[in-house]
């Protein structure tokens, strides 16, 4: 009933150097995010509580923001999509790269592109895409799956990256200096941009009050996209909308400084709509598309708070689980802390499949201490567990509980199993036909049992004094 | 966890022991009557008390770990202070039962919420004591390690800052030290191979400082990092927070 937990084994099964990978990447940086924030700001407490309230305020009243932005955007000039599901997001991009004539197109970074699989399916349609992000190239290059939200080659080392760049011939020769594999990338990418028709983007936020696209990146490679195109494409998960963009500065003084301990990433692109008549360059059509894709049932369901996410990776770099079991074991673009939450909720008929990620946690709140909204990811995981018990999902690997419920509510009984507890000090319990806990006392030893004790001795000491 | 802003401090308080200190720890629950004794405080254990629910809360099964937390509740009904030495058991009664009863509020849970106290919590924020009066016989080096479970609560500076007032107590800082030991209740049993990892990565960063004590505020953390440390040949002295203090006092 109680058999291995598969992030458990991924984690037993993981390549040292992969875990190492994870581990260092995911580790350093711990203090400088911890000490830009609170150097800049004497209680970043409050900030966190704002901008998990402007959140929840705008979540609260989705709809209304989300008309307020379609209109501002349509007035700019931007024609806007609304998908409802991954395949209409993906059918309406189809659609209008199709319209557009678009054979080749370059892409930045996008968790919402991630969570549909735009890239392979645009490939599959005879449309090259390619992915302008360093990270997310080399990714593409190697058939790999990104497993961290901010830093997708995580789990790979300079001398992985040396190899793919040698076998895929974006080099002549191994060297696996980073600023020599960059210059590489950059040489390569360059050319890309130039014959491309099309540039694909997400957002990190959008204003409601002006239709504004704010996109953080570090390498300008979003902006290179655009520049050169005549069709820009944003694919926007509708829980990116905020108010006004007087909210931006909340925001983006918490995500760079969460996500990489930066106090501004190195570009913020605020995107007006397309190319006007006094712009020399900048794409003369540009399309939003917004996806629902499963986020108004998360908004419908008790842990809607995770809607708050600003895609920082905050979580992920400093959950011991994540760093033990790389952002892999989780199955999904969305791996760590906020994967384990909003992936057996954002694929809501797919629930079965991913119940049991709730349950690879300590629940040990470091997440939530450094998560820029304030999410209570420990919340969320233990209401989901909940319900996997309710929904009797096997998959989650319950261990039964109702015997120790029937325990602790009999006194009398709980204090004979105590007192009885004793004698299995010398029973051999590590032979025990149980597999997990073989395997916990394979690596550990339980104290001796003094069960009961504490009870005896309270009781002569009362009488002591009477 | 608002229903804590108005917790009750006093004289008389009732001792919630724990399972853990039931089963394997009775030392830690004997000097947490010792020491608040020592401060004037008398000290009532309710011998119906069992254990705070939290395996099956953090097991998913709630209809099980209700059912406990609502004799828990009964228990300790009343007014007075709820005192736990341990910061896991403690934040079980403040925030996790607010969580499973958030759909169908229970006077009696919230009662017990708001009454409780971390012990360590509440000899510096109920009591008022920030210093202690104890000694060690010679520099004795101290590594605390912080449990998940006091995030978000008084309980972690409390403790330091009782520890650090102590004679020749000093206080070694160690590496990611808001990393988690590991345990989890039933995630080091569903989770074995993780939790284990984390337990020697953390063991690694207390030891690198060369501690003569291991102390925390939860017999849970220890029991896990001893139980990994004995296996892999490296034992530490460890002791409860509230050891500490009763064994430094003259």
């Amino acid at each position: 009933m109680i058999g291995i937990q598969p992030i458990d084994q991924y984690a037993r099964d993981i390549s040292d150097e992969k875990q190492a990978s994870v581990i260092d990447g995911s580790s350093k940086g711990t203090d400088k995010r911890f000490h830009v924030l609170h150097h800049d700001y004497p209680d970043p407490d409050a900030l966190r509580k704002l901008a998990a309230a402007i959140k929840d305020h705008t979540l609260h009243h989705l709809g209304e923001y989300l008309e307020k932005a379609e209109k501002a955007l349509i007035q700019r000039g931007v024609n806007v999509h609304f998908a409802a599901t991954d395949e209409d997001a993906r059918q309406t991009i189809l659609s209008v790269l199709r319209q557009h004539g678009v054979t080749q197109l370059t892409k930045s970074k996008s968790m919402a592109a991630e969570e549909i699989h735009l890239n392979p399916f645009l490939i599959e349609n005879g449309i090259e895409c390619l992915e302008s992000d360093l990270g997310e190239f080399i990714i593409q290059l190697d058939g790999d799956e990104p497993s961290h939200i901010v830093k997708p080659i995580i789990h790979l080392n300079r001398r992985d990256i040396a190899k793919t760049f040698l076998r895929e011939g974006i080099a002549n020769d191994y060297n696996d200096d980073p600023e020599t594999i960059t210059r590489r990338a950059r040489v390569h990418l360059r050319e890309k941009y130039m014959v491309a028709q099309a540039g694909i983007t997400g957002a990190n936020f959008v204003c409601a009050d002006t239709g504004r696209l704010t996109l953080v990146t570090n390498e300008g490679n979003s902006r290179f996209g655009m520049a050169p195109v005549p069709v820009h494409i944003a694919l926007i998960g509708i829980e990116k909308i905020i108010p006004q963009e007087k909210d931006l500065a909340v925001f983006l003084n918490l995500l760079g400084r969460s996500a990489t301990g930066q106090q501004l990433t190195v570009y913020t692109e605020f995107i007006n709509g397309p190319r006007s008549a006094n712009q020399p360059d900048g794409p003369e059509h540009m399309h939003v598309v917004f996806m629902d894709n499963g986020r108004t049932d998360v908004l419908a369901s008790n842990c809607k708070e995770i809607l708050r996410c600003i895609r920082c990776g905050a979580c992920q770099n400093v959950c011991p689980v994540y760093r033990q079991a790389s952002g892999h074991a989780y199955r999904s673009p969305y791996g760590g802390p906020v994967g384990a939450v909003l992936s057996p909720l954002l694929f809501g008929s797919r629930f079965p499949e991913f119940a049991d990620l709730p349950k690879a946690s300590s629940l040990c709140g470091a997440c939530n201490e450094v998560c820029p909204v304030d999410i209570p990811i420990p919340d969320l995981l233990l209401r989901l567990r909940d319900k996997a018990k309710r929904e009797s999902v096997p998959s989650a690997g319950a261990i039964p509980m109702s015997p120790f419920a029937t325990l602790a509510t009999s006194p009398s009984l709980w204090r004979t199993a105590m007192t009885m507890s004793k004698a299995m000090n010398h029973l051999p319990i590590q032979v025990a036909p149980i597999k997990p806990l073989q395997d916990w006392l394979g690596q550990r030893t339980l104290p001796d049992s003094h069960g009961g004790d504490f009870r005896k001795w309270m009781k002569e000491r009362k009488k002591d004094r009477s | 966890m608002a229903s804590q802003l108005q917790r009750p401090s006093g004289k008389r308080v009732l001792l919630m022991g724990t399972c853990l200190c039931d089963a394997f720890y009775d030392d830690v629950a004997r000097a947490t009557v010792e020491v608040l004794e020592h401060l004037g405080v008398t000290v009532e254990f309710p011998d119906n008390q069992t254990c705070c629910g939290q395996p099956a809360f953090n097991s998913g099964d709630w209809v099980a770990s209700r059912k406990v937390a609502r004799h828990t509740a009964s228990v300790f009904a009343g007014e007075q202070p709820v005192i736990v030495p341990s910061g896991s058991c403690a934040a079980m009664n403040f925030h996790g039962n607010i969580l499973q009863f958030e759909e169908n509020p229970d006077a009696a849970i919230d009662s017990l919420a708001r009454r409780t106290w971390e012990v360590m919590d509440f000899i510096a924020n109920g009591l008022g004591i920030t210093k202690w009066p104890g000694k060690f016989a010679e520099p004795t080096r101290i590594a605390f390690h912080r449990s998940c479970h006091s995030r978000g609560t008084g309980s972690g500076e409390a403790t330091l800052a009782l520890l650090a007032s102590i004679e020749n107590a000093i206080i070694t800082p160690f590496g990611q030290d808001e990393q988690c030991c590991g345990f989890g209740g039933t995630f080091s049993v569903t989770f074995p191979h993780i939790s284990g990892r984390m337990g020697s990565l953390k063991l690694d960063h207390l030891l690198a400082t060369k501690p003569d004590i291991l102390v925390s505020g939860d017999m849970s953390c220890l029991m896990h990092l001893n139980g990994l440390a004995v296996a892999q040949g490296r034992p530490i002295k460890h002791l409860h927070a509230i050891q500490i203090l009763r064994n430094s006092l003259p």
